[in-house]
């Protein structure tokens, strides 16, 4: 699949990145890199470091060893709530919304960095306040609109079954307008059906927007369709790096994780 | 330098008192996952309940056993009565739950026996002990003595129990995860049955053991808020840490009171374990012995 | 039938964002305000005054600051009483060492001091959570009376201990009676709700409720956890302080840290549980419901005593009401968690459908 948008220069990198819990190596010696505008697919059996690796991508852990440069600038260090500030958004793999609030409050909340009224502003409301709240309404609108929940906007989210929950999410991880997204098994536990539309709104996430999506996917069909490279990796290293056909052809890949057919 | 000994040994043992309590916060929550904040209105109870049978005219013993039927009643209604409908609930709802429960047993110990402060003799008498005080001039009360040594057989027993036992392995699987425990199996109803019933045996231990020192009354239930930060200090699913946490507080707290409390005006015992407590928090938030919470997202 | 959304269509975002969108809602609470800002003041006993509304009113604007840490933001707190002990002390020293403070200014001060030392006490909630967090609190509770009792200069080393507060003086116009305390002390609470009705429908709010839900994942959406816990203790002191002092000026007319107990702390969390954890609304139902109610039980015990020719001592009215106050948090938490505002939701959304049953 030719992607709509040209793909740009690298805009993530990593060097060298480690990781271990304790004893464990979550992440052994990890580089590659990620283009601007582009899909790249992280696949990989169970336990391998997906997650840690975007947890290490996003300033959730730390990494012992190696560097993480993002649009030229080195930030292995950074804290979530300042990758936050430059642009990077996620979803996780356990949904992570905040069930004691609505949807629209839940999207709403993905605006939080644009909102700058101070406590005494919002106190009073009239002004700067209110003003700031109904801009990013429309915005938050918007984004409801694009991935189409508008009839739950107003429903506690612990109320909305399992793939409608996932699709708030990503509507609250797009309500930031990041530049680069990164989706941990987008559609993981979804029919067929919610399967499509998923895949329909990250390609039209990636064509309107020009967001550079890193995502996470056990679903093979998804991956070699929609993704523009693909990284391998099992048990924390890097076995495969290249186009979806590349990989698909690689023995290493094919011992390690996709077999053959029966 | 006598007078430093006695202060400590003062406070160590009244640290042991301390950590009666505590143990039956800790056997509690490494059950159930509770936190029970009613375990000192527990305490007030059983202690109420023991004086007022004898005051009644029961002898010793029998006093003794019918507030232990008591407390394994009460202990029982709780779990059928409070802790059964609120499974599953967050531990903040079943924590404020028991804060309630604190005040309802507060108020029926008190509406039973009346709030009249009384003494209670069990038989140990508060003096020093001669064969210590005569060669080093250090006063230890042989009652202390005899409390720490209850204190000592109970943590004993109930580190054994939760370690090698079936029963210890079941309750340690309920303190996990309720719901994983029923699908294994595990009768939650009897077991928690069986915790509140042996807390309740605790508290009375305590209850006996404070009255006896400090006389029944209502001021009975603040001592057993300052289990709280023992059970910061020893971590709130340690039998061991509640020992090394009780001993830890009673001392400090007899300490500070007597050595720097004359230069701020007295009073610090309020306070002081609560500071302490705080600020071991800030280092280490899972205590001594606690086990440490790692989260997975 | 008459409580139907049916044709109240909102065409703009800024409709639809409105306190209460339903306009029987605004007609219900337009009726209120008319009831207690006029029909009351001109109607009610000074007993009623005294006893009942003043301080209900003030302990609803406790609660709500209590309601807005632990509620809304989820840190849990047992200290409150203390936070509102420190508001009181500072209105009297304000008032004391500052000649010719206005009033307001001194109750402002009061909790500017209240939620500084919030934030100092919110300090450990960065790295403690949950119950350890609650036991944090009680440092503060117990510290800060200490302190007050001890340190001469807060009671302006008066020997007694028991400070009598200075009258509460507007631009001359003294309010002492109870009917004028009663309006005071409802204007402030009033504008106090509606500020923290809108900190809660904003930003603000949604970050504390982000916060309270999942701040592994509210950080990284971008909130600093740092920042809006310490604003949630600083806020929520800010309102337990002006509650002290409205508490220590309008209702004791006495300045005294027993008044500040651990006592009043648990109540003050019995209030939030009762009347609905998270809701403006469960502030005032459960101070509604937590004063009423030990006033209900004597009553009560009179009237048997009366009727019944009995001889019940007032100490079984008061271990009553002991029972009564820990049954009904166990009763609540069991039934509706959400308390009072909850069921008052509830009775609104069958109101709703009235009446048809569904």
């Amino acid at each position: 699949m030719t992607a709509v948008r040209a793909i740009g220069d690298s805009v993530l990198r990593l060097d060298g990145v480690s990781l271990a819990f304790g004893g464990v190596k979550a992440l052994n010696d990890i580089s590659l890199d990620v283009r601007e505008h582009e899909i790249r697919a992280i696949i990989g059996p169970n336990g391998a470091g997906k997650s840690s690796l975007l947890n290490v991508i996003n300033g959730v852990y730390h990494p012992q060893q190696g560097t993480i440069t993002f649009r030229g600038k080195p930030r292995h260090d950074m804290d979530t709530h300042e990758t936050a500030a430059l642009g990077i958004a996620r979803t996780f793999q356990n949904i992570a919304l905040f069930r004691g609030m609505s949807v629209l409050d839940n999207i709403m909340t993905g605006r939080n960095l644009k909102m700058k009224a101070t406590v005494l502003e919002q106190a009073i409301w009239f002004g700067r306040a209110r003003r700031e709240e109904l801009e990013n309404r429309a915005k938050v609108e918007e984004v409801i609109d694009f991935l189409e929940i508008q009839h739950i906007r107003k429903t506690p989210v612990g109320r909305l079954p399992y793939g409608l929950q996932k699709r708030v999410e990503l509507a609250r991880a797009l309500a930031a307008e990041p530049s680069l997204l990164l989706l941990d098994e987008p559609m993981a536990g979804m029919n067929v059906e919610e399967k499509q539309d998923m895949c329909r709104f990250v390609l039209d996430v990636n064509e309107q927007y020009g967001t550079t999506v890193v995502l996470i996917e056990h679903d093979m069909g998804v991956v070699m369709d929609i993704s523009d490279r693909v990284v391998v990796l099992d048990y924390g290293r890097k076995i495969g790096d290249g186009t979806p056909d590349e990989v698909r052809n690689s023995k290493t890949v094919i011992d390690a994780y996709l077999g053959v057919p029966h | 330098m006598q007078f430093f000994f006695e202060v400590l040994i003062g406070g160590l043992l009244s640290g042991v008192m301390y950590s009666l309590v505590a143990l039956g916060f800790v056997l509690i929550y490494k059950a159930s996952g509770v936190f029970n904040f009613a375990q000192g209105s527990l305490v007030f109870f059983a202690a109420l309940t023991f004086v007022g049978l004898m005051e009644h005219g029961l002898p010793f013993g029998l006093a003794l056993l019918v507030t232990l039927l008591a407390m394994i009643l009460l202990g029982l209604l709780i779990e059928k009565f409070v802790l059964r409908p609120l499974v599953n609930q967050p531990q903040i709802s079943l924590f404020m739950a028991t804060i309630g429960l604190s005040f309802l047993i507060e108020g029926l110990a008190q509406l039973l026996w009346g709030a009249n402060v009384r003494g209670l003799d069990i038989g140990i008498q508060d003096e020093p002990l001669a064969w210590i005080a005569d060669p080093t001039g250090i006063n230890v009360s042989k009652f202390d003595l005899a409390a720490a040594g209850i204190a000592a057989v109970l943590v004993v027993m109930l580190a054994l129990f939760f370690s090698r036992t079936r029963i210890g392995r079941a309750l340690r699987a309920v303190a996990d995860d309720h719901q994983a425990a029923l699908a294994v199996g595990i009768p939650l109803q009897q077991i928690w049955a069986i915790v509140w019933a042996v807390a309740g045996f605790v508290a009375l231990v305590a209850g006996l053991l404070w009255g006896a020192r400090n006389g029944v009354q209502f001021a009975l239930t603040f001592v057993a808020l300052k289990a709280l930060p023992v059970l910061i200090l020893g971590g709130f699913d340690s039998v061991p840490g509640a020992i090394v946490g009780g001993l830890i507080i009673g001392s400090t707290e007899k300490l500070a009171e007597v050595y720097l409390g004359p230069y701020v005006g007295g009073g610090i015992e309020g306070w002081f374990p609560y500071v302490l407590a705080l600020i071991f928090l800030l280092v280490r938030p899972e205590g001594l012995f606690g086990e440490k919470i790692i989260r997975r997202i | 039938m008459l409580y139907r959304e049916a044709g109240q269509f909102k065409s703009t975002y800024a409709a639809d964002s409105a306190i209460l969108p339903i306009r029987q809602d605004r007609i219900g609470l337009a009726l209120i305000l008319i009831v207690a800002f006029v029909v009351v003041p001109l109607t009610a006993s000074p007993y009623l005054f005294s006893a009942l509304l003043i301080p209900c009113l003030i302990l609803s604007l406790a609660a709500l600051g209590l309601n807005l840490l632990t509620g809304y933001a989820g840190q849990l707190s047992l200290g409150t009483a203390a936070f509102m002990a420190v508001g009181a002390f500072m209105s009297y020293n304000f008032i004391l060492r500052i000649p010719g403070i206005p009033l307001l200014l001194a109750f402002a001060g009061g909790g500017i001091t209240a939620a500084a030392v919030g934030i100092l006490f919110g300090l450990p909630s960065l790295r403690i959570r949950g119950f350890y967090l609650a036991v944090a609190t009680l440092a503060a509770q117990f510290f800060i009376l200490w302190c007050l009792t001890k340190v001469g200069w807060f009671t302006n080393y008066n020997p007694s201990g028991v400070i009598t507060a200075q009258p509460m003086v507007i631009l001359g116009y003294a309010f002492d009676t109870p009917q004028e305390k009663y309006l005071l002390v409802l204007l402030i609470v009033t504008v106090m709700a509606l500020a923290a009705k809108n900190m809660v429908r904003g930003n603000i709010g949604r970050q504390w409720m982000a916060i309270r839900d999942m701040d592994v994942a509210a950080e990284v959406i971008g909130i600093r956890p740092m920042r809006a816990k310490l604003l949630a203790f600083a806020v929520s002191s800010f309102y337990c302080g002006v509650a002290g002092a409205l508490f220590a000026y309008a209702y004791l007319g006495t300045v005294e840290p027993e008044a500040y107990n651990l006592d009043l702390s648990f109540r003050i969390l019995f209030m939030i549980i009762i009347g609905g954890v998270g809701t403006v609304l469960g502030a005032f139902l459960g101070s509604a419901f937590i004063v009423v109610l030990p006033i209900a039980l004597s009553v009560s015990v009179a009237f048997l005593n009366n009727s019944l020719h009995l001889n019940i001592p007032s100490s079984v009215g008061s271990n009553l009401e002991l029972m009564v106050f820990g049954g009904l948090i166990i009763f609540f938490l069991i039934v509706e968690p959400h308390g009072l505002a909850r069921i008052w939701q509830i009775t609104k959304e069958k109101l709703r459908l009235w009446p048809f049953p569904y």
